[in-house]
């Protein structure tokens, strides 16, 4: 009993006190301590936080910036094809009106623009030529793809929907001030004033751009009539060639590593140069196509297909880690079982494990495709950057030996361009390629959801 | 004909080996399949493979080889003395070659006839207007040895690619034909095939060993070019980059490397912190709804193209740090210390937003195998979480996050779009963060892009520039899966 009475009493008491405190008030020690672990926390939930607020500045400035690329301002004319213009003869011939160049549309389009602004009433100080200046440099070139189109129609007047030039374009989406146009050559003040006077009488209207999504890209002069449509199709020839050559030979190389590989030496390089490769900078990828496929096999430079082949040598590495996962995951019990009943190790393989592993397979193709799409470096050095495909190829050939774009290599040029209004086409590039990388990686997702069996 | 079209015929022959195969076992075996020692299919298999394989084989083997032996044949017949001064013999072939696909599709065309190209002289008719008219641009008149080679290039191209059609189309017809005559029921047609798919596959997986020795010999071959043109002296030991096209180039690696071990030190600043806090709370701290939700997101900003990351480089983070830093009395801080958008903090803060991810689930995977009984033993000593986490589970996991730090260098160092369009184009020693500053990468790209003529040092240069790329990067990652294998054998 003495015991107890001469031990500490666990609340007050002086001897408690000396020794450490109540256990429910903190001493300066513990708390110091605790303070130290709330930062410490602190610093983890900033991490996060700082992590996300980057992924979240990035996806809004994208957007923001981006979407401006789906709309275009146009404006609305009514032209009079006059006959005396572009038919001197008067006799329909084709060849006659094919010699009349883009130069002898001009009259025409500043007349038009001149008896528009005439019959709206405004009063406005500015010539002929700047008001035909409203326009974009692509208008005559439409006008004259029309009247050979429709050569019947010359001496009627017909009504066309033209691109406006960048400037006014940029002015409409607020990219383009008064302000900041003082030293540009390219528009005036006043003609402001008479941009926001048609768009008051509804000729200058904003409307969605379908030519920025499948049309081609344009020269530097004319960033309104830019589009991403053509290097979509390099892109999509690009992806083809990667996934008929990477996707079997990704396989057949997992399959031979993961079920029939014996452990020696050779296998050992085999695969530690697979994880090596999977580590090598893009661009090496890049030097090394255009060192053995352009420089020694003469491929055509800027050729689909030979892009598609460096972005095979490049995602073939991902594409034999995620089949071995996924081969490796497939219960060793199949397999006994299947050669239990007499089949050879080779039907086993094929005709058991595989198809059990075909969604593994597919989620890591489509990932390691993802990952092709968006590379640009290697795309630079096989002369993808730079060159301007007017025309979506015809043929499968075509498409492959063709000189044409990428999508990230088109994006890289338009930045490239001393014109802002190529930025808002790099920006709204990026929107499109991220909605296809979306696209893939949600497919991906499902597949690996909906068919992976868990054993 | 096309080698699409080839490719095309091949196949088509391959599957009627299919069937012809699987009949004539059948019709061997009287319609009893059961008497048969393979499946059907197989000796269908191992007849179309006899057509398919050789006859593909050959021709990928031809379409390599072709070229480089018309090549030597063609060049030994340009005389020395046709090679102009201060141009090499691969400038004359590759005119030749200009000339000659010129011809063909002169001839495609229906400007010229076989026989007009028979009968050119150089002296007489205007070769280069005639080929300017169909769009092929030729730098100089055509000389005379120039048309001559590039006739005889022209004639044996299409020798040869006649050659290689009646060989490809022979070959998968003599495979049919061989294999159909060894079909018979006792035929061991599945042991055959499968014999050929394991070659095959082993073929593929040794697709990796052949992209790095392509990867190794290209390079090196077009280095030894580049040493012999320049000094390698200057190249390792130099202090100036300067290429210049008209010849006397300061070629040197050490400005460039200062540059990229810059930018890359300024990324992993920004990556290894906000990376290796995020893994740890996400490891230890998080409840599983929010590690269910922040590591996926985290992880699409390791999704997101390099493209994307380039242009907000540029057009976002430069601009934004040059009204900090720069445009003097009317910026933020009211300071003159940049002049343009791409600088080393640019390009660094946005790689190190790349890398987070990166770092972060490294991290995680190796604090995650870190034994929880060593977690458990820390904490029911009395130690905090912090603590535990500080004293025991980072000490433990710290070769794993050296590893993933190291492979992270790697990534930054090899890394190109960024810094193409974030960090600028000026070679210098500067420790200026707010000035812009060149890498390897960016050299390589714009040493190798536009006309490249594979005789001058300053396009070879960016052989050896990504020679030592590659040796660097490689070298970071064995460090890192030595040091990551090491580690583990600890614990498992």
């Amino acid at each position: 009993m003495t015991d107890i009475s001469q031990s500490p009493t666990p609340m007050g008491g002086a001897a408690g006190q000396t020794k450490g405190g109540s256990l429910l008030t903190q001493n300066a020690r513990t708390r110091k301590r605790n303070a130290a672990e709330m930062r410490f926390r602190g610093y983890g939930i900033a991490a996060i936080v700082v992590g996300l607020i980057m992924l979240l500045v990035l996806v809004t400035t994208i957007v923001s910036r981006g979407t401006g690329a789906f709309q275009q301002t146009f404006i609305t004319l009514d032209v009079e094809l006059l006959e005396s213009k572009l038919d001197k003869k008067g006799n329909r011939d084709l060849d006659d009106i094919k010699k009349v160049t883009t130069f002898g549309y001009a009259p025409l389009i500043k007349g038009a623009m001149e008896s528009t602004v005439d019959a709206l009433g405004i009063e406005t100080g500015l010539k002929s030529k700047e008001l035909a200046g409203l326009l974009s440099k692509d208008a005559a070139a439409q006008l004259r793809a029309y009247v050979i189109e429709n050569p019947d129609q010359i001496g009627q007047t017909v009504e066309f929907r033209f691109l406006a030039q960048s400037r006014v374009d940029g002015y409409l989406k607020g990219r383009v001030s008064r302000d900041s146009i003082e030293n540009d050559k390219n528009i005036s003040a006043g003609q402001l004033d008479l941009v926001d006077a048609l768009v008051a009488a509804g000729v200058i209207e904003k409307t969605f751009n379908l030519d920025f999504i499948i049309g081609a890209d344009a020269s530097d002069q004319r960033p309104e009539a830019a589009g991403i449509g053509v290097s979509m199709m390099g892109s999509l020839f690009m992806m083809l060639v990667v996934l008929a050559l990477a996707l079997p030979i990704g396989v057949a190389a997992s399959i031979y590593l993961e079920e029939f590989a014996p452990k020696n030496w050779l296998t050992d390089i085999i695969e530690v140069n697979i994880s090596n490769l999977a580590a090598v900078p893009s661009i090496v990828f890049g030097i090394l196509g255009l060192a053995v496929f352009i420089n020694y096999m003469h491929l055509p430079m800027s050729a689909p297909l030979v892009g598609g082949l460096v972005l095979t040598l490049m995602t073939l590495p991902t594409i034999i880690i995620s089949t071995r996962a996924a081969l490796k995951a497939v219960p060793p019990s199949i397999r006994d079982a299947a050669l239990g009943v007499g089949a050879s190790k080779m039907q086993a393989v094929f005709h058991h494990v595989l198809p059990l592993a075909a969604p593994g397979i597919l989620t890591g193709t489509i990932i390691g495709l993802a990952q092709a799409l968006g590379e640009t470096a290697p795309l630079l050095l096989i002369g993808m950057v730079g060159f301007i495909a007017s025309n979506a190829p015809e043929t499968i050939a075509d498409g492959l030996l063709a000189p044409n774009s990428a999508m990230p290599a088109q994006i890289y040029e338009w930045a490239k361009r001393a014109d802002p209004a190529f930025y808002e086409r790099a920006w709204g590039g990026i929107i499109i390629l991220l909605v296809f990388l979306v696209t893939m990686n949600t497919v991906a997702v499902i597949l690996r959801r909906r068919f992976e069996r868990r054993w | 004909m096309p080698t699409f079209s080839l490719v095309l015929i091949v196949c088509a022959i391959a599957a009627a080996g299919f069937l012809l195969g699987r009949h004539r076992a059948l019709a061997s075996a009287g319609g009893d399949a059961r008497t048969l020692h393979s499946l059907p299919s197989y000796y269908g298999y191992h007849v179309g493979l006899s057509a398919l394989i050789p006859a593909l084989g050959v021709l990928v083997i031809w379409l390599l080889a072709q070229p480089a032996l018309i090549e030597s044949r063609v060049s030994s017949m340009i005389p020395a003395e046709a090679v102009p001064e201060n141009a090499s013999l691969s400038l004359v072939m590759s005119d030749v070659r200009r000339v000659a696909e010129g011809l063909e599709l002169a001839v495609a065309e229906g400007a010229l006839s076989n026989r007009d190209i028979r009968a050119f002289d150089s002296q007489t008719t205007d070769l280069r207007a005639i080929l300017g008219d169909l769009g092929v641009a030729l730098g100089a008149d055509v000389r005379p040895e120039v048309l001559e080679a590039a006739r005889s290039y022209r004639g044996s191209s299409k020798t040869g690619r006649l050659a290689m059609t009646v060989v490809v189309i022979g070959l998968a017809l003599a495979g049919l034909g061989l294999a159909y005559r060894a079909t018979h029921k006792d035929f061991r047609a599945r042991n055959v095939v499968e014999r050929v798919i394991m070659a095959l596959s082993i073929l593929a997986a040794s697709l990796a060993i052949l992209t790095t020795v392509g990867i190794v010999l290209s390079m090196l071959f077009e280095t030894r070019n580049f040493f012999a043109l320049h000094s390698w002296t200057d190249f390792f030991f130099g202090s100036t980059w300067a290429p210049n096209f008209r010849g006397d180039s300061e070629l040197s690696i050490l400005p460039l490397l200062w540059g990229t071990l810059y930018i890359s030190f300024i990324a992993l600043l920004v990556a290894v912190p906000v990376g290796l806090f995020a893994a740890i709370y996400l490891s230890e701290y998080a409840g599983p709804a929010v590690r269910a939700f922040a590591k996926p997101l985290l992880e699409i900003l390791a999704g997101i193209p390099t493209i994307v990351y380039g242009l907000f480089a540029l057009l976002t983070v430069g601009p934004l740090l040059v009204r900090f830093f720069g445009q003097g009395e009317n910026g933020i801080l009211g300071v003159e210390w940049m002049s343009g958008a791409t600088s080393v903090l640019t390009a660094g803060v946005v790689m190190g937003i790349m890398l987070i991810p990166f770092v972060s689930s490294l991290s995680d995977d190796i604090i995650n195998a870190v034994p929880q009984a060593m977690r458990d033993g820390s904490l029911g000593l009395g130690a905090t979480q912090s603590e535990t986490v500080r004293q025991v589970v980072l000490p433990a996991a710290l070769p794993g996050i050296v590893g993933a730090i190291l492979l992270a260098a790697s990534r930054a160092i090899g890394e190109t779009m960024i810094v193409v369009m974030g960090a600028g184009a000026i070679a210098k020693f500067s420790a200026n963060p707010l000035e812009s500053m060149t890498t390897i990468t960016t050299r390589i790209v714009s040493q190798l892009t536009g006309d490249t003529d594979f005789a001058s040092p300053e396009t070879l240069v960016a052989f050896a520039l990504g020679l030592t790329l590659f040796v660097l990067t490689l070298g970071l990652n064995v460090l890192a899966l030595y040091i990551v294998r090491k580690y583990r054998e600890q614990y498992d």
